[in-house]
């Protein structure tokens, strides 16, 4: 008689399933790992070096071929003549050399001691080049009939060079001047700063704009559909067309806002909207609240329509007033969703790229870290710095990610 | 507060308030429709705001109509909430007169229905501020996502000098005929927006499909399939939908430079759809797991595999979520800018979005760039509002990203 008891582990079934599991799983990680993944290391990697927009391109040997001499019959000397450099001013190529074939026709008279030929085939051994490096390397040749014959050319035949130049990206120098670069003066906390106002007052600005939407629409009447697609328009059309709309509105010449305004008496002289500077960034986060109050908008409405209809006929018939059942019934109801949606739009805002970077290019004192990522590395062409902001961005990020992961196993729901 | 809540305080108040909206609101829209001088009078919208307000407490059907209509007379006057400016005609002062009055006595008298002149208890109050809030909000919230579009729209009907000349002046001579469709005819001629527009739709098209491919065995095992891991899984997922685009822009525009996948349509293909996938994954597995068990494992008991129970059972029963899916995958690639960007170059190979950028130069005329942006508009909104009912379930189905 042997013990009864639970079996243990995992059995064949379970395995099969789990088997099945990953192999379902294996394109989507092995997709994400190759693009989220990879150059999430890159990032890392690329923030400890010094590299510039211009060393992505490795140095290379530059090689132009062409018969010299112009021979005409049979017996003409000729030369065929190559000219190499290096592409890059300042960094080396070691081991430097070519292959090539030596059309048909052609008799190589006087060899180059560095080259070797074999037959047709020719191979020449250049050695170490510095930066900046240029030769033309010469080799006579006597020109035969059949050479005039075939027409073809040397540079007709590609000639395969080599040489190993290190780049920047790979080899093992590490610096950590992109980190003092950007955390040096006041300028990091300057964009910190304008990146925290945005992402706070955007995601609060378009809670509350989306809270007071949903309430409007939270009940049913004729044309409530259109009026809720309508609202959808900010969040649906492309950011780029919205953004010029913006800024073709509140041009300082010619925009219409300015003309309203001046006729109205706001103003005497028209504002420049997007390039002063604690107005642009007002501008930016109102632009950021416009366009996602529609996507709060849709979850209140959702969280709204599921909540139970009983609790407020009980609240009236203990003669709750109108502003008491709000406060009292729905915006507990509602607090779940609300702050799930704040973590959430926070970490969306704060990741934000495209609208102030249509909008203002970051310019006017509305610089946040995603713009200055761009900025560092395109405008200013130091990728190594660009990286190090991302770095800077990615560890936030993390932060906010833990927080929300913490919060939303406690808020089912989402 | 109990102040407050007397007829003859509550009604002035909330008078003046909806007034002073309504006479702001006719204002700017009489304006942009036809370009004169509107503006609204503050001390024009205190003085018969309260007394339209008055008219409007509880009583005779009367009093309001003849308040309006002498709220009419004076805007006529000059002396009303809305003043006009010089040289305006008759016909569209008296419209701006007759649109403020009639809203203003129209509206009050419905959100000071049953509030009487005396004292007035907390209901009666609070539900008439309510009504006024309401209605503030649909004018608020419509004028503000409509302006936007509708200079999109018109400047782009419009040409340089008239838009420098009146910015306001929205009106279209519709005498023009095609003439009035010159940007959009020079668009598709001259820049090539034939091409963006295919090339979008093209990449947009083929992302939605790359998308479901990959995310729809994959949503499946979350949902279903039990192993060590899931919920660790199901987690990173979110977290990768959070990762910056910015962040991964720079790499990914380092390796295609170096790659030579920059300036191809091919590389964008590939970039696209990894984007995509954390979010149709994350939709998909929460409509998965709606999905009553019993019914796949009745196709198991009768012999199909795992595979074909997906394919016979589970996709089936999951085409609503399917297309709400597809349209917001295809929303984002088709709306996608910061990649393009980067990525493209070379103007054979634009999409809309990087080919609208191009267009934001000092050369080129600005009814150009809006005719362009509404070219990229357009499609989406017909699409949305077409399947409004999908894309609406399917941004709430869990979708956040933006």
């Amino acid at each position: 008689m042997t013990d009864i008891a639970p079996p243990k582990g995992s059995g064949p079934l379970a395995r099969r399933e789990a088997r099945l599991a990953w192999g379902l799983l294996l394109p989507t990680i092995s997709a994400v790992a190759l693009v989220v993944v990879l150059p999430l290391l890159a990032i890392f990697w690329i923030s400890v070096k010094p590299v510039g927009l211009a060393d992505l391109r490795a140095p290379e040997v530059v090689l132009r071929e062409d018969l010299r001499g112009g021979p005409e019959q049979a017996g003409d000397a000729a030369e065929i003549r190559y000219r190499l450099r290096n592409s890059s001013q300042d960094r080396v190529i070691s081991q430097v050399g070519f292959t090539d074939t030596v059309p048909e026709g052609l008799t190589v008279t006087q060899l180059d001691p560095r080259c070797t030929l074999n037959g047709s085939a020719l191979a020449c051994d250049l050695g170490d080049w510095q930066g900046g490096y240029r030769e033309n390397l010469m080799i006579p040749v006597t020109v035969e009939q059949a050479y005039l014959d075939a027409g073809l050319r040397p540079q007709d035949s590609e000639a395969q060079v080599r040489g190993r130049a290190s780049s920047v990206l790979t080899d093992s120098t590490f610096t950590l001047d992109n980190f003092a670069r950007i955390f040096d003066g006041d300028e990091f906390w300057g964009v910190l700063g304008v990146t925290l106002f945005y992402s706070v007052f955007g995601t609060v600005g378009a809670l509350l704009f989306g809270l007071f939407a949903a309430m409007l629409l939270n009940k049913s009447f004729k044309g409530q559909g259109i009026l809720r697609g309508l609202y959808l328009f900010p969040y649906v059309s492309p950011v780029i067309a919205v953004a010029f709309a913006w800024i073709l509105l509140f041009d300082p010449f010619s925009g219409s806002a300015n003309a309203l305004l001046i006729q109205m008496g706001v103003t005497q002289n028209s504002i420049n909207f997007f390039g002063e500077k604690p107005l642009a960034l007002i501008m930016v986060t109102l632009f950021e609240i416009w366009r996602y109050f529609p996507l709060s908008f849709l979850f209140i409405l959702a969280r709204m329509q599921s909540i139970d209809t009983d609790m407020y006929e009980a609240a009236d018939m203990d003669g709750a007033s109108p502003f008491q059942k709000f406060w009292y019934l729905s915006v507990p109801q509602l607090l779940g969703i609300l702050s799930v949606l704040f973590l959430l739009r926070f970490i969306w805002t704060f990741n934000k790229f495209d609208d102030i970077f249509l909008l203002t290019g970051g310019n006017a004192g509305t610089r946040t870290l995603t713009v200055n990522v761009y900025e560092q590395a395109f405008a200013i062409s130091n990728i190594g710095a660009g990286a190090a902001v991302a770095v800077v961005i990615f560890g936030c990020l993390l932060v906010f990610s833990l927080l929300f992961l913490r919060f939303i196993s406690q808020e089912e729901g989402l | 507060m109990d102040m407050l809540r007397r007829g003859y305080v509550t009604a002035p108040l909330l008078g003046i308030l909806w007034m002073f909206a309504i006479a702001t609101t006719v204002a700017i829209a009489m304006s942009f429709a036809t370009g004169s001088a509107f503006r609204p009078s503050l001390s024009g919208s205190v003085v018969w705001g309260g007394i339209i307000g008055l008219a409007c407490l509880h009583g005779a059907l009367w009093r309001p109509v003849l308040a309006a209509a002498l709220v009419v007379v004076v805007t006529a006057l000059g002396f009303g909430p809305v003043v006009t400016g010089d040289g305006i005609s008759v016909v569209s002062m008296l419209l701006g007169a007759i649109a403020t009055a009639g809203f203003a006595a129209y509206g009050l008298w419905r959100i000071l229905d049953e509030v009487a002149l005396g004292e007035n208890n907390r209901h009666l109050f609070e539900a008439a501020v309510l009504r006024f809030l309401t209605g503030f909000g649909y004018i608020f919230f419509t004028a503000i996502v409509l302006i936007p579009f509708y200079v999109m729209v018109l400047t782009s009907l419009k040409n340089q000098a008239e838009l420098i000349q009146n910015p306001l002046d929205f009106s279209i001579d519709l005498g023009k005929g095609f003439e009035l469709f010159r940007s959009y005819d020079e668009l598709f001629t001259q820049f090539n927006f034939g091409t963006y527009l295919f090339n979008s739709f093209f990449i947009s098209v083929l992302t939605v499909f790359i998308t479901l491919l990959f995310a729809i065995p994959g949503a499946y095992a979350v949902a279903r399939l039990r192993f060590s891991g899931r919920a660790t899984f199901s987690r990173s997922i979110l977290m990768i939908y959070m990762v910056p685009m910015i962040v991964l822009a720079l790499p990914i525009y380092i390796a295609f430079s170096m790659a030579g996948l920059r300036n191809s349509l091919g590389g964008i293909i590939l970039i696209y759809p990894v984007t995509t996938i954390p979010v149709a994954l994350y939709m998909l597995q929460g409509y998965f797991r709606g999905l009553p068990a019993e019914i796949e494992e009745a196709g198991l008991m009768d012999g199909l595999s795992r595979l074909a129970v997906i394919w016979k059972i589970t996709l089936p029963l999951s085409l609503p979520a399917m297309a709400s899916v597809s349209l917001y995958v295809f929303m984002i690639a088709w709306n996608e800018f910061l990649l393009a960007f980067m990525l493209l170059d070379d103007p054979s190979k634009f999409t809309l979005t990087r080919g609208i950028a191009s267009l934001n130069s000092s050369e080129i005329p600005r009814q150009h760039l809006m005719a362009g942006s509404v070219i990229a508009t357009v499609p989406i909104m017909v699409l949305f509002l077409g399947l409004e009912r999908f894309m609406t379930k399917g941004l709430t189905a869990g979708s956040v990203k933006g």
